[in-house]
């Protein structure tokens, strides 16, 4: 190396200015994420009066214990977990079965099917024609329309067959000299060579349904049926927790103060299965954009 | 010979089956039932049934009171989205791309994105717990620098400002991602005859990153723009209050509080249709200029 990198007043400015946005930024997305959880097990009162802003103050679990003894969390909990879980299941299913064809550059009419799928992704009925239809299917007040609607796009399409193309052409070829069937040739070969994309489309049908709220408010009335965000909706925007959150507290005063510490620690509770998951959605997601991004 | 061609893969149309059968029922019986826009729907007589009544619906909406101030509100806060939240994780990926620690880099990336897994209703939860008049910390800051408490949520001045900052706040991370690998695979020869030459981080930045970006940031310039009146619906009618309707009320909560809960399906689907076509129009336009002006389109 020549010593013609020494850096420069500008360039020492330069990065002084860069380092300092940028930690800025950062704090600023941060804090509001550390402030809720040292809120949610810190005294509300103190809390109301903008005492606690950096470290926890009266710790209290109370918010905790109330929102563990909440039934109806538990079953919103349980109902999206249900949700999220089908709705993985089924999209990713169907995702595989359109892109693995698409795929195939010996399989007839590739273009025309596309055309079919992508057609989807600039044309669409609506909000109210699908509210229509589902009423019409006799879904309403049934968790089908909120499973289904979501669960399968042109997009993850895309992006599966975009990972189907990648798969060596060798291999098949071979195989198929050798009498292997199509469908054997993908149990044994495709899917198992297919985990990196399995694991990328159930986590965007996942995150996608743990985090929907509108289907479940417009298709379900059953309260038992909720989702966790339709319930957390209540709490947190509505200001009328449900179930028995507060049934044993009387006076006014004491319940605001309460709700209060309520909020910090459902949000908690409702970040947490993605907040584990976080590892593998930032690894996969960011595969997921790449891999749909490379063709679009 | 097509004939062979099919049957050879008659395994793969199989699989295609309940796929196109899910596009069908989910994606295309909605369409055909956009009809009703130009009709009188009425659930007895069905969709094919009900009477025309042309154009009927859309004069209606043009002349309604309301049509100015949600047609505004839809533009305005879309404009302020593109103008402000579009060129921001631009801005972020061309810095953290000149951090040379890798492991702040990594950090930072980590953090930055970990509110776009955040649900819209804890998002807004967060917006309501946060500026709360009496209890939210924004406004113990605003009182400690001897302010007047604000009442952010029931003031439509600031359902805008909220609206777009928590829009940076959640998607800039995970929106700078696909800038950070454009720039990843920007030439590093470029870099080292530019140090040779004597130019500024600053400059290169300037001549070197940027140029480099330009066909990224198009591509996702036309895409921002064919979605521009598809604005975050569940955000808008979350953020929602009665007091703030006047700037909150965009085309989409229009359509929900019409259709959904006022049950008049025809004129709401109108409505709908028509924030579409605006929608397809748009894309079409800025994808022929984006590609006049420098060579790369959507399409």
């Amino acid at each position: 190396m020549i010593s013609i990198k020494r850096k420069t007043t500008g360039d020492v400015l330069f990065d002084v200015v860069n380092y300092t946005l940028l930690i800025g930024f950062m704090l600023m997305i941060l804090y509001p994420l550390y402030f809720i959880l040292i809120a949610s097990f810190s005294d509300p009162n103190r809390v109301g009066t903008g005492d606690v802003w950096l470290i926890p103050q009266g710790i209290t679990f109370e918010g905790y214990q109330r929102i563990f003894n909440d039934g109806a969390i538990w079953l919103g909990y349980r109902n999206s977990l249900l949700y999220a879980v089908l709705s993985a299941f089924i999209g990713t299913s169907l995702a595989i079965m359109a892109a693995y064809p698409l795929s195939r550059k010996d399989f007839y009419g590739r273009n025309a099917f596309m055309l079919f799928f992508a057609v989807t992704l600039f044309f669409n009925g609506g909000l109210i024609p699908t509210y229509l239809l589902m009423r019409n299917m006799h879904l309403m007040d049934t968790i089908w329309p909120v499973v289904l609607l979501p669960a399968l796009d042109a997009f993850v399409i895309i992006i599966a067959r975009t990972f189907f193309q990648g798969l060596p052409e060798e291999i098949r070829e071979s195989a198929s000299m050798d009498g292997c069937t199509n469908m054997r040739y993908i149990w044994s070969f495709v899917l198992p060579l297919s985990k990196p994309i399995i694991a990328v489309l159930a986590l965007f049908a996942i995150v996608k349904q743990w985090n929907g709220f509108f289907d479940a408010l417009i298709y379900l009335k059953d309260e038992a049926t909720y989702p966790l965000q339709l319930i957390l909706r209540n709490i947190l925007i509505q200001n009328q927790p449900t179930g028995n959150l507060l049934s044993d507290i009387q006076s006014a005063v004491e319940q605001q103060r309460i709700v209060g510490l309520i909020k910090y620690g459902v949000i908690i509770v409702a970040a947490l299965p993605l907040l584990i998951l976080y590892p593998f959605l930032q690894r996969y997601f960011v595969q997921g954009v790449f891999i749909g991004s490379v063709k679009g | 010979m097509r004939m062979k061609r099919i049957l050879v893969n008659w395994e793969l149309y199989l699989l295609m089956l309940l796929p196109v059968a899910y596009f069908i029922i989910f994606r295309y019986l909605p369409m055909y039932g956009v009809q009703i826009a130009f009709k009188d729907f009425s659930a007895a007589k069905g969709i094919w049934d009900s009477p025309w009544v042309g154009f009927d619906h859309f004069v209606r909406f043009f002349n309604s009171y309301n049509f100015e101030q949600v047609l505004t509100n839809t533009v305005y806060l879309s404009v302020l989205l593109l103008v402000i939240a579009f060129p921001i994780p631009i801005i972020i990926a061309l810095m953290l791309n000149q951090v040379k620690h890798q492991r702040f880099k990594k950090f930072m990336q980590t953090s930055i994105y970990a509110p776009y897994f955040i649900s819209t209703v804890v998002l807004v939860g967060m917006v309501f717990v946060f500026l709360s008049p009496n209890s939210g910390l924004v406004n113990h800051i605003i009182k400690g620098f001897g302010g007047e408490p604000v009442m952010f949520m029931a003031d439509s001045e600031w359902f805008r400002p909220i609206y777009v900052f928590t829009e940076v706040w959640q998607t800039t991370g995970f929106s700078s991602i696909i800038y950070l690998a454009a720039l990843a695979a920007i030439d590093p020869h470029l870099h080292e005859a530019a140090v040779v030459d004597g130019a500024s981080k600053w400059k290169r930045v300037l001549h070197i990153d940027l140029p480099g970006l330009m066909p990224t940031i198009a591509v996702l310039f036309i895409l921002a723009v064919g979605n521009l009146m598809n604005i975050g619906f569940e955000k808008a009618f979350l953020m929602q209050t009665d007091i703030n309707v006047d700037a909150s009320e965009i085309i989409p909560t229009y359509v929900y509080k019409i259709g959904i809960q006022r049950a008049q399906y025809s004129f709401s689907a109108a409505i709908g249709l028509f924030n579409a076509v605006i929608n397809l129009v748009l894309l079409f336009i800025v994808n022929r200029t984006v590609k006049k002006m420098s060579g790369n389109g959507l399409f």
